[in-house]
């Protein structure tokens, strides 16, 4: 028997969410052939079996979060337990399907159902417990209604459905209800005049395709709740004029293609580089606000966040020091770590540590944005497209390449004052490659 | 439109009108389904409403009269005779059936359920095609089956003029004398109400008790009641023909520990169970299985092993008990409309019409005792309670079957007056997962058979006041 367990996915990810099993119990799996597919914060990777034999244990269904660790899988390659691991003492099996005894289990062996009167017992079928697991506190170990939803409460996130995506449920069923009222009962006692309503089911009206919230995507959705609730934005936006630095930058990436560096030169170096000057000129933009502490903490290090848009959902990777790095270096450093998050290969120290993010949607189009903070750091500046427009100098109407910026920041530290000087800064020294030269 | 090639469309079919297949319409419609009810006869209702629990109970109901009647002379209620009039008690029995069976059609057709007359056969996991009916077919999206039971056919070498629990609910005539082969809760009910007719009845058992299903204790008390209307009773016996005779009556040949004897009666009543009407419905165009016992597979959801059907009722698993069908009616239904429902119940309540009524719930003493589950049983006799008194009916018990270490109510058994309605709260209590203290601490009201409920818990916890202490040595 060889008990597999969840091997270490990267850096600091310390579990991961089961997407799908390639196997089932009782059939052979191959040495090397995929076993499972597990998605963390930053992707999914498909894990293969590091041996061949029988599989006679899965533990976990799909949407179950596991830890790294955990025993995910048992299979049956022909050696006996001792043989595998030789020296250390057997692993607790805790972990290993088959679940721990119920509560109910009796001294002589014996099981009978847990006792739970019907109306729990449908209750912890819509909240996707699974009711002999739970030691009842009521006499006789019989299992309340809040002794289920305690357990469930316990799991927040543990899937209802058993099925994977696109499968329809029916949108108004009982369980679904349930959850709902609840959360939103308690939403709204701390938040006045907030009324939730359930979606209304949308399949009336025509064929929908319903699909889980999964992990990129959920951990997209909890950051940005979070902070759209937490901290008041405000926008600034103004435009930059990058004619001179355009064409600095377009001679020598042309006539450096060869430089990894050089040869990849965007926009987005200069502009980190600017930033940096930027955010040590006004520390706010490089702050913190710690609510619960009621402290601004000011970061003494520039770490600049891009946001890439990698196919699987949005990924923020990290370029570090960015005031101790040449352009040439962080142009390098964005075109290696953009495309490790493409492949969903980005460790996930590249992705922590941030204290100000750009994102860049000019590439792809846009003006104006109204970008997300990007918690709990206090701004995010959003790039638009850089375009020719006409523009007035001196007095008379001159074609420039025109880039459009917008500051979102927390108006908790900063100001409107602050943004404009702040971005007034940045604007300069965008407009002029020497300024960039002489003064970050 | 060309008759006998009209083919109808819906969301989910149907098969049969007992009390699984016309809840589980019910139950589709309140949900907002799209439903066709295919009935192969020509009134709803299925075997219970038309030729078993209802009309039998109606004629037990009757007899039951009568008995009491005559019993009230013990109080001082003079009653000099009774008189039957058979096409009267037949003729009340026909407006009971006819009045439920109305009440169906009128529940379906207020709910829009459009109903069906023929048989219905699959053709594919979407399609069954009508035999006998104006449509020719249906389209469905999902499909209940529901098509209950039969009786099981006579074994080779018996005539085929006997009586089957179907004809004697008709009510042809009082033969003088019956025999009733088998003696199984349909056997003793309908052997009773003949009894009460005015046959000399008698009974015939393969195994060695009546009543196998139900614990010795209940039986034996309701066996000491009865035992003076039956003419002979005779268990442990095989019945090796029936032959009829020339001119009226029948001669059958039974045997016991290898010594044959013979008995004339004028009629014989068969009783030999049923069988899943689970052949002839064309389940081989489907991916449904039949199991062992010729019952449909299913799980705990009421699926088939084809995603498209489902079944419930008499034609799966389980006791063939309208109660059991009409609640798997309900999960089919909610299941079919995606709600988180399964059939999870703890017990199955099993009720049988003797009189004494017996009724019991959830584990019986056998079954701890066959599957090595320690159990702790209080008894408490109707001999010792006020209302039991007033009936002059003592002839009875109740005992409560639990868990000896926590004292989890598992099972309860009830034979006396009244049973059938007593049970449910033990069903209740198994359901709810009371315990003893549970039962003992809730005020039932005085005088009533349903104090013995409690009295039963209280012994059971040793606390019951009501019964005497065992005598200290």
């Amino acid at each position: 028997m060889f008990e597999f367990k969840l091997p270490d996915l990267g850096e600091g990810i310390a579990e991961g969410e089961i997407l799908k099993w390639h196997v089932e119990v009782g059939q052979t799996v191959a040495e090397d052939a995929p076993l499972v597919d597990v998605e963390t914060d930053k992707a999914a990777v498909t894990i293969p079996s590091p041996r061949g034999g029988a599989v006679t244990a899965l533990s976990g269904k799909v949407g179950d979060v596991v830890n790294v660790g955990d025993v995910v899988a048992v299979i049956d390659d022909g050696s006996a337990a001792a043989t595998v691991e030789p020296v250390a003492a057997p692993e607790p099996p805790a972990a290993v399907a088959p679940p721990a005894a119920a509560p109910a289990a009796k001294a002589d062996g014996r099981r009978r159902p847990v006792p739970a009167a019907p109306a729990t017992r449908r209750l912890a079928r819509e909240m996707g417990v699974d009711i002999n697991t739970i030691a009842g506190s009521g006499p006789a170990g019989r299992v309340t209604a809040d002794d289920v939803r305690g357990t469930a409460a316990a799991e927040p996130f543990a899937p209802t459905a058993e099925s994977d995506t696109a499968v329809h449920v029916p949108a108004s069923s009982v369980a679904d209800d349930q959850a709902f009222a609840e959360f939103a009962a308690h939403a709204a006692s701390t938040i006045p005049f907030l009324e939730l309503e359930p979606l209304p089911d949308f399949a009336v009206d025509g064929p929908v395709e319903v699909e889980k919230l999964r992990s990129i995507r959920r951990k997209v959705a909890r950051k940005m709740v979070t902070s759209m609730t937490l901290v008041p934005h405000v926008a600034h936006m103004d435009d930059a004029d990058v004619t001179a630095l355009e064409e600095f930058r377009k001679s020598q990436k042309s006539a450096r293609s060869g430089d990894p560096g050089i040869g990849s030169l965007t926009l987005l170096s200069f502009v980190i580089k600017a930033i940096t000057a930027g955010l040590r000129a006004a520390p706010a933009f490089n702050a913190s606000l710690d609510p619960f502490k009621e402290e601004i903490v000011y970061k003494k290090y520039y770490n600049i966040g891009f946001a890439a848009d990698t196919g699987r959902g949005l990924v923020v990777p990290v370029i570090k020091g960015t005031d101790r790095k040449s352009i040439r270096d962080i142009s390098t450093e964005i075109a290696e770590k953009a495309g490790l998050a493409r492949e969903g290969a980005l460790p996930a120290e590249d992705m922590r540590g941030g204290t100000f993010t750009i994102t860049n949607v000019g590439p792809l189009g846009g003006t104006a944005m109204l970008p997300t903070i990007n918690y709990p750091e206090v701004a995010i500046l959003g790039m638009g497209r850089v375009q020719e427009k006409p523009v007035v100098r001196d007095g008379e109407i001159v074609i420039r390449k025109i880039l459009p910026l917008t500051l979102a920041f927390d108006h908790r530290i900063a100001d409107g004052a602050d943004a404009a000087r702040f971005v007034g800064e940045l604007i300069r020294q965008l407009s002029d490659p020497n300024l960039l030269l002489l003064e970050t | 439109m060309v008759m006998g090639s009209l083919r109808q469309e819906t969301q989910v079919v149907v098969i049969g009108s007992g009390p699984g297949g016309y809840v589980a319409a019910l139950r589709l419609a309140d949900l907002g389904k799209e439903v066709v009810l295919v009935e192969e006869r020509s009134a709803f209702g299925g075997t219970c409403l038309l030729e078993g629990c209802i009309p039998s109970k109606t004629l037990i109901h009757a007899v039951e009269v009568k008995e009491n009647a005559l019993a009230a002379a013990a109080f001082g209620l003079g009653c000099t005779g009774t008189s039957i009039d058979l096409d009267r008690l037949r003729e009340y029995t026909g407006e009971v059936v006819d009045g439920l069976s109305g009440g169906i059609t009128s529940l379906l057709k207020r709910r829009g359920v459009t109903t069906i007359q023929g048989r219905a056969r699959f053709s594919s996991s979407t399609t069954v095609e009508i035999e006998g009916g104006e449509i020719s077919g249906i389209d469905f999206e999902q499909a209940v089956i529901a098509t209950g039971s039969s009786l099981n056919n006579l074994p080779d070498g018996m005539t085929s003029s006997v009586w089957s629990s179907a004809d004697a609910l008709k009510l042809p005539y009082v033969p003088e004398s019956m025999l009733v082969v088998g003696g199984g809760y349909i056997g003793l009910e309908l052997g009773l109400v003949y009894q009460g007719l005015g046959s000399k009845v008698s009974v015939v058992e393969f195994f060695p008790r009546l009543l196998p299903g139900a614990d010795h204790d209940l039986v034996e008390v309701m066996v000491k009641s009865v035992q003076g209307r039956l003419d002979n009773v005779m268990l442990d016996t095989k019945v090796r023909s029936i032959v009829e005779k020339d001119g009226g009556g029948f001669t059958v040949r039974v045997e016991k520990d290898g010594k044959e004897d013979t008995h004339e009666y004028a009629m014989v009543l068969v009783a030999i169970g049923r069988q899943p009407n689970s052949g002839d419905i064309g389940l081989e165009h489907t991916k449904a299985q039949i199991g062992e016992r010729g019952t449909i597979r299913t799980n705990n959801e009421c699926r088939t092993d084809d995603p498209n059907i489902f079944a419930i009722g008499d034609v799966t698993d389980g006791p063939m008990l309208a109660h059991k069908a009409s609640r798997e009616a309900k999960i089919a239904a909610e299941v079919i409309c995606g709600h988180p429902v399964e059939f999870d119940n703890r017990a199955i309540p099993a009720v049988v019409y003797t009189d004494p009524e017996i009724a019991w719930t959830g584990i019986t003493e056998r079954e701890a005792e066959d599957g090595g589950i320690a159990i702790k049983v209080g008894r408490f006799p109707l001999a010792a309670l006020g209302r039991a008194r007033t009936l002059g009916r003592t002839d009875g018990l109740v005992k409560i079957i639990c868990d000896p270490d926590d004292e989890l109510i598992l099972g309860v058994g009830i034979v006396g007056p009244h049973a059938s309605e007593l049970i449910a709260e033990g069903t209740l209590a198994i359901e709810m997962g009371a315990t003893l203290e549970d039962l003992v601490a809730t005020i039932h009201p005085h005088p009533t058979l349903s104090e013995a409920v409690m009295e039963a818990a209280e012994v059971a916890l040793g606390a019951a006041v009501h019964v005497n202490p065992p005598r200290r040595p």
